[in-house]
């Protein structure tokens, strides 16, 4: 070993550790640790399909049995109008972002818990632990993209322009399952009632958003709608992938973006208000 | 070199301990469930449950390059100490003040994943541990050879022996260089020849680098050859601080347990003292000795003894009744009384000793917990397994092997 640099030590910043005291340095260590948040999302990526013979095609699988039987209730039975899009592009659509939100959802909110044995014997900044899970969950959303590359082609639909605004979309869709996430993380991490509540809530919400119809399907109910943070989403992402075949909604866009930031700064404050004594209660 | 990287001030740590509430039918449990979840949610107390303080005021600074080794029994606060210092948990009361950079390891392979090959591993607990990845790739020879796991780097980790294990977890925290390093007993895992290579590694990182080192261990050979400093913690204080030497002859010699007692009713049978021989202990031997007094003559004075590991579980007890008449000691009203072992079958651990006086017929006395003690056993293995799974017993095992008989019969 090498001894450290002198200098370096004297000029090393003085950390006060104080009951209740908000840490200075909260962001600046984030950012440090941001390498342990590629790890920990690398370690989940890598340890999740071994074992398995279907390997990464399970995160495939998923979305296209519920595109063939979302187009098959909601197209064939239902006789939902979806103008000149194929139905299961205006399917797919809805569902690459919604499985983004459930996947990260799901996984966020379960990965304080999952992640004991490093809260209670190391320190890091505690938001680094969601974070990784919502990474993981967006490699995921890129594989699935591919499936809906292929649909494009073989429909020959391919979308124009407005599909540069994607990310945009992509991002308000994290952050909203990041200020659920947060609240029902550090929520599980007192009560595990959470854990039980989270696949309940993922499954009320496939049919509370418009994954398998179009929202202009329900225009009388739209602004109510509208509250639920993933309906601006998936209405998103269908304006940018389907050629404006359904037409942006800005008061619904506004209302999303309202109550996602709503969801998220609420999040954060909860989280940062109880992450201290994770280590004690977990 | 006098300028203090730790400075503790006024720290205490409180904890809520949780009592299962009584209750006798399922009306009682679902009311007083209904009722907990209300006060939880509304932050309420809970009469069920008992404050305890881990840590009570305690106040020390430790200068730069000084290499501390903390000592007390189990449960004095050694571990709530390195938690807060390492920020993984908050304390109740006080202030800490740090300068430079902290480094700890409560846990040998902290985030470990047993699917991952032994290269990803280093680089995930490198990451954990507060390392970044070219700083881990500037090590990773050094890591690897440290650990002698050279040929079973790209095995998942869950194939590895417990030894192979141990060593590339150690070897990873080995090569940590902050300013500040917090270690605990983590030393004692691994076979002989790897726990000595660790110590001199511990030894270089303490002497040759300027760092400032707080080091938590039971074994005390290692803290002498470590450690200049000493902090002795009991029941969440700081006894004493000094040259580790002091602090563990303080230490050790508090522990050669005795007790005087006071009487509760003087007119009865009652126990005086008790003392447990601390030289017979270190040599493997219980010897446990209780002075007694009576306001009459006892018949034949009987001492009852029993033992509970730290669970508070019963593991021994006897009385000079249960020896029939081969215990025959003339009446007497005053007087002491040893009872020995000549081999205690213990593993490593802190027990307790409760006491009871007699006569033939009936007890008079008893004092619960009177001593307690920490037994290093001779024969400690350190692949011993937890004490809660294996129980505290050592007993003397014999083992033997057979092969099978050659095919075909």
């Amino acid at each position: 070993m090498t001894p450290p640099d002198a200098s370096a030590a004297l000029s090393a910043p003085e950390l006060v550790i104080e009951a209740g005291r908000a840490e200075a340095h909260y962001w600046r260590d984030l950012w440090r640790y941001r390498e342990l948040l590629g790890f920990l999302a690398w370690r989940d990526l890598q340890v999740r399909y071994r074992q398995t013979v279907l390997g990464a095609a399970w995160a495939l699988l998923q979305p296209a049995i519920t595109l063939v039987v979302f187009t098959f209730v909601f197209g064939k039975l239902a006789h939902m109008p979806s103008g000149e899009v194929p139905y299961p592009l205006l399917v797919m659509a809805g569902l690459l972002p919604w499985q983004l939100f459930a996947n990260a959802l799901s996984s966020a909110s379960g990965s304080l818990v999952s992640n004991t044995h490093l809260i209670s014997k190391v320190y890091f900044p505690r938001l680094v632990v969601p974070l990784s899970a919502l990474a993981v969950a967006l490699v995921d959303f890129l594989i699935v993209g591919l499936l809906y590359v292929a649909l494009c082609a073989w429909w020959s639909f391919w979308p124009d322009w407005r599909a540069l605004l994607l990310p945009l979309f992509t991002l308000l869709g994290l952050l909203a399952a990041l200020g659920a996430g947060l609240w029902l993380t550090a929520l599980t991490v007192r009560f595990r009632d959470f854990r039980f509540i989270v696949p309940f809530l993922l499954q009320l919400g496939v049919f509370l958003s418009p994954v398998g119809f179009s929202t202009t399907t329900v225009p009388n109910w739209r602004v109510l709608f509208s509250l639920n943070p993933m309906v601006a989403v998936i209405d998103g992402f269908r304006w940018c992938l389907l050629r404006g075949h359904q037409p942006f909604y800005l008061p619904g866009f506004l209302i999303g973006l309202g109550v996602t930031a709503l969801l998220l700064a609420s999040g954060l404050w909860y989280f940062r208000r109880t992450e201290r004594s994770f280590a004690d209660e977990i | 070199m006098s300028e203090p990287v730790i400075t503790v001030r006024g720290l205490g740590k409180r904890y809520v301990l949780k009592h299962a509430p009584r209750s006798d039918t399922l009306r009682d449990t679902l009311t007083a469930g209904a009722r907990g979840l209300f006060r939880r949610f509304t932050g309420q107390a809970d009469p069920s449950s008992e404050e305890f303080w881990a840590l009570r005021e305690v106040d020390f600074a430790i200068n730069r390059g000084e290499v501390v080794g903390i000592i007390g029994r189990n449960g004095a606060g050694k571990s709530t100490l390195l938690k807060i210092l390492s920020r993984i948990t908050e304390p109740t009361t006080g202030r800490i003040t740090l300068r430079g950079r902290v480094a700890s390891l409560l846990e040998v392979g902290t985030g470990f994943h047993p699917e991952l090959s032994g290269r990803e591993n280093i680089y995930l607990n490198g990451a954990i541990l507060g390392m970044s990845r070219a700083e881990i790739r500037r090590k990773f020879d050094e890591i690897v050879a440290f650990a002698e796991v050279e040929r079973f780097l790209d095995t998942p980790v869950k194939h590895y022996s417990s030894g192979m294990y141990v060593r590339l977890a150690f070897a990873v925290a080995a090569h940590l260089e902050p300013e500040i390093l917090i270690v605990d007993e983590v030393l004692a895992v691994g076979d002989a020849a790897f726990q000595k290579k660790c110590l001199g590694k511990m030894n270089e990182v303490a002497r040759n680098s300027g760092r400032t080192v707080l080091f938590v261990s039971h074994n005390t050979a290692a803290l002498q050859s470590i450690c200049r400093t000493g902090l002795w913690l009991q029941q969440g204080r700081v006894v004493q601080r000094g040259p580790i030497n002091e602090c563990l002859a303080a230490y050790l010699g508090a522990g050669v347990e005795a007790a005087v007692f006071t009487p509760g009713d003087p007119a009865r049978p009652h126990l005086t003292s008790a003392t447990l021989d601390r030289a017979a202990l270190a040599a493997g031997r219980l010897r446990v000795s209780a002075g007694f007094h009576s306001p009459f003559p006892l018949g034949r004075p009987v001492l009852g003894i029993i033992l509970y590991n730290r669970f508070g579980l019963p593991i021994s007890g006897s009385n000079g009744r249960m020896q029939g008449t081969s215990w025959a000691p003339p009446a007497a009203s005053a007087g002491t009384i040893t009872a020995e072992l000549a081999h205690l079958p213990l593993h490593s651990d802190t027990y307790r000793v409760s006491l009871f006086l007699g006569d033939a017929v009936q007890d008079y006395d008893e004092k619960r917990d009177a001593l307690e003690f920490d037994f290093v056993s001779p024969h400690f293995h350190p692949e011993t397994p937890r004490l809660d799974v294996i129980g505290s017993a050592d007993f003397p095992w014999q083992w033997s092997f057979t092969p099978s008989s050659p095919a075909g019969n």
